[in-house]
């Protein structure tokens, strides 16, 4: 089969790779019909996640039909269609019947590697690092899915890929950076980072009843989206301080609640700021770019949430933690625990309450995979959301 | 957690036991030791170097060497190091006697050679319990001791169940081939070596506590001693169940050491932390979890050398 690859650093080629087996009783080959480059895909592309091998098949956002079963799976049978969550997840470990099934106990077969560098291991993921698995992603004509009995929804046929694929990781994984924020009525809601996930936060902060959405950004094409599609106030931190921004739209209180849907590769609209970031990150003296992190603590209400989805990696410099301890700040955050939400959000999707699918910028074939990094890498075109058709 | 009967391989893990031979060279040197000082004259005749001013010098200095010896063997902490400088003296003797030979004839060459012959036969004595004394020293010096534990969410009667079936070892602790229930206290068990090499062993249920705890050890005459306790107690809350696991090995020296070590890695807790892994994987999710970079499953050995993340070639399924 096809198959998309990592080849190092800021390379990926679509190669032939042999066909996915049952491994496990519990596994479902999918055939793929719809797949997406997530901006985490980037940290890859980027080789700021460790334990990458060449070859390695990439993807965790995919949907398609089931072509074949393990013994053990009697919830799905060849023909169904169904969309993957991108967390791997037995069910039947304490985390996974807690519903954290994003730290599931035993679907990372490299635990112990994982261990020694979070103290303990999360799930695997498809397509995400041997740190994370060693899973073979979903980029690709077929994949093996795991513990199927746990982690795909069938998804009715009135529901379009384009829609029904969002539901494998952006939209779950927005909704929860929502969903975290606890909101309340009258709540402001601040969200750092206008890719798909803060746009599907900011969407869903608004269906979960904030006042105000206000959406961070530098690229003007996204923070439109974010006007248009989630009803936000927008600030282009390249223009605007955005501490002041913010005080001056809440008079003075500080958002109730601030997501951060940024992660390890954020910007800063100060050069220096940046450079000094960038420079320790490039000779390893921190792993990641905190920025909107940093500024959604300091920007705050005293006492609020801070909701971190963006991909954290290793370690962050320069964390204002006198900040977040003196203002009784609560941070939440976490992998999104995407099982937990498949059903309510495609129910809402079936409701028309929304319609995940506006983040999509550009569709193009599964053997023009390298193309589409590129141009989502370098923001070319406006691109937001890159969908590979098989 | 209760110590009492940790003492899972007791001839390797308990208080080194007295060794009987170091002390009875122990007592010969006092004795030699105390004849020297007190009597060097018959001693010189004795052993027929009385013609030597030197040997009346030489004979007290020996004997005030053996009562050093003596305290040593008797009242040291470790006769096995003792036993070695009883070794020195002997050589130095036999020297001292080889070039007493060299100069007498008659009475006084037989009677150095009879004693020759006598220090060469305790020389023999000494040197076969010093060897013998260092090795049960470094064997014990070598016993690994192990303590690791995992939460299961099953309950501990599950746990226990499953890990009673001595069969079901193999399933999840990586470095065994089988095990082979011979009875229901009895097990024969081959271990997967480098190179085709296995190590195999017969053990035995030493303690059988249903739903709580068992205990195992490898028979007598196996050249890998090992034992092993698992408990398995209720979580707090609703958490499941504690495995808690206590194991005792002895690898050998030499090349079937070299052998076993290669069994346990480099990093023995780790392979042991990834067997309880993969015993929770199995009684939770039904078997142990494999993904296309590590299709055998967990392995801290072979993550180092991990393969892409892409299905196998159909040759190697």
């Amino acid at each position: 089969m096809k198959a998309t690859a990592w080849m190092g650093k800021d390379t990926v080629k679509v190669i032939d790779v042999p066909d996915p087996k049952i491994m496990n009783a519990r596994d479902a080959i999918v055939r793929i019909t719809s797949t997406a480059i997530c901006g985490s895909d980037l940290h890859l592309y980027h080789g700021y996640i460790p334990a990458m091998r060449k070859g390695d098949i990439l993807g965790h956002e995919f949907m398609g039909e089931v072509v074949e079963v393990g013994p053990q799976v009697r919830n799905l049978r060849p023909g169904d269609r169904v969309v993957v969550p991108f967390p791997i997840a037995c069910g039947h470990c304490t985390s996974c019947q807690r519903g954290l099934y994003s730290v599931c106990e035993n679907s990372n077969p490299n635990a112990g590697i994982a261990e020694k560098v979070m103290g303990h291991s999360p799930a695997g993921i498809f397509g995400y690092s041997h740190l994370l698995g060693g899973y073979a992603g979903g980029q690709a004509e077929y994949a093996r899915v795991p513990f199927a009995d746990v982690g795909p929804i069938k998804v009715p046929d009135e529901v379009p890929d384009e829609q029904a694929v969002m539901l494998a990781d952006v939209f779950p994984t927005g909704y929860m950076g929502a969903e975290m924020c606890d909101i309340k009525p009258g709540d402001v809601v601040a969200v750092w980072g206008a890719g798909p996930v803060g746009l599907l936060a900011a969407a869903s902060a608004r269906l979960l009843g904030a006042d105000r959405v206000i959406v961070i950004d530098r690229y003007p094409y996204r923070l439109g989206l974010a006007r248009e599609h989630a009803g936000a106030e927008t600030i282009n931190y390249e223009d605007t301080d955005v501490l002041d921004a913010l005080n001056e739209l809440t008079a003075g209180r500080g958002p109730d609640a601030c997501i951060d849907a940024v992660g390890l590769e954020g910007h800063h609209g100060n050069a220096a700021i940046y450079a000094y970031d960038r420079a320790k990150q490039a000779v390893r003296l921190e792993t990641e770019r905190p920025f909107a992190l940093r500024e959604a603590i300091l920007s705050c209400r005293s006492g609020g949430v801070v909701s971190v989805v963006g991909a954290y990696g290793g370690f962050v410099d320069k964390f204002p933690m006198g900040a977040f301890m003196n203002r009784s700040l609560i941070m939440r955050t976490g992998q999104c625990h995407v099982q937990r939400y498949t059903r309510p959000l495609l129910e809402r999707i079936q409701r028309g309450e929304i319609d995940p699918s506006f983040i999509i910028s550009h569709r193009m074939p599964l053997a023009d995979a390298p193309k589409g990094y590129k141009i989502f890498q370098k923001k070319q075109d406006d691109c937001t959301k890159v969908l590979l058709t098989v | 957690m209760d110590r009492s009967d940790e003492v899972l391989l007791p001839e390797l893990d308990g208080p080194e036991p007295t060794a009987l031979l170091p002390r009875a060279l122990g007592w010969l040197s006092l004795a030699l030791g105390a004849g020297a000082l007190a009597a060097p004259g018959p001693l010189a005749r004795l052993t027929g170097v009385d013609d030597s001013p030197a040997a009346r010098a030489v004979i007290p200095a020996v004997g005030a060497r053996e009562l050093a010896h003596a305290a040593g063997l008797i009242a040291g902490r470790r006769p096995a190091g003792w036993a070695w400088t009883r070794v020195a003296g002997d050589a130095m003797d036999l020297t001292l006697l080889g070039r007493a030979m060299a100069d007498r004839g008659g009475e006084r060459r037989r009677r150095v050679a009879l004693t020759t012959a006598v220090v060469a036969g305790i020389a023999a004595v000494d040197l076969v319990t010093a060897v013998r004394a260092s090795r049960a020293h470094r064997a014990r010096q070598r016993l690994i001791r192990m303590e690791l534990a995992v939460t299961v969410n099953r309950t501990p009667a599950e746990a226990y169940r499953y890990w009673r079936d001595v069969e079901n070892l193999p399933r999840f602790m990586s470095h065994l081939e089988s095990v082979r229930a011979e009875d229901l206290r009895r097990s024969h068990w081959v271990a997967r070596g480098p190179a085709g090499r296995s190590v195999e062993w017969d053990a035995e249920i030493i303690d059988d506590q249903p739903n709580r705890s068992l205990a195992w050890r490898s028979l007598p005459g196996t050249r890998v001693p090992n034992a092993g306790r698992v408990r398995f107690v209720p979580a707090p809350g609703d958490r499941g169940t504690e495995v808690r696991v206590q194991l005792r090995y002895a690898p050998p020296g030499g090349a079937l050491g070299r052998t076993v070590a290669k069994l346990f890695g480099e990093e023995p807790e780790q392979q042991v932390r990834d067997d309880l892994r993969r015993f929770k994987q199995v009684l939770e999710t039904g078997e142990v979890v494999r993904s296309e970079g590590s299709p055998d499953g967990i392995s801290v050995r072979q993550q180092v050398m991990q393969r892409p993340a892409q299905p196998l070639p159909a040759a190697t399924r």
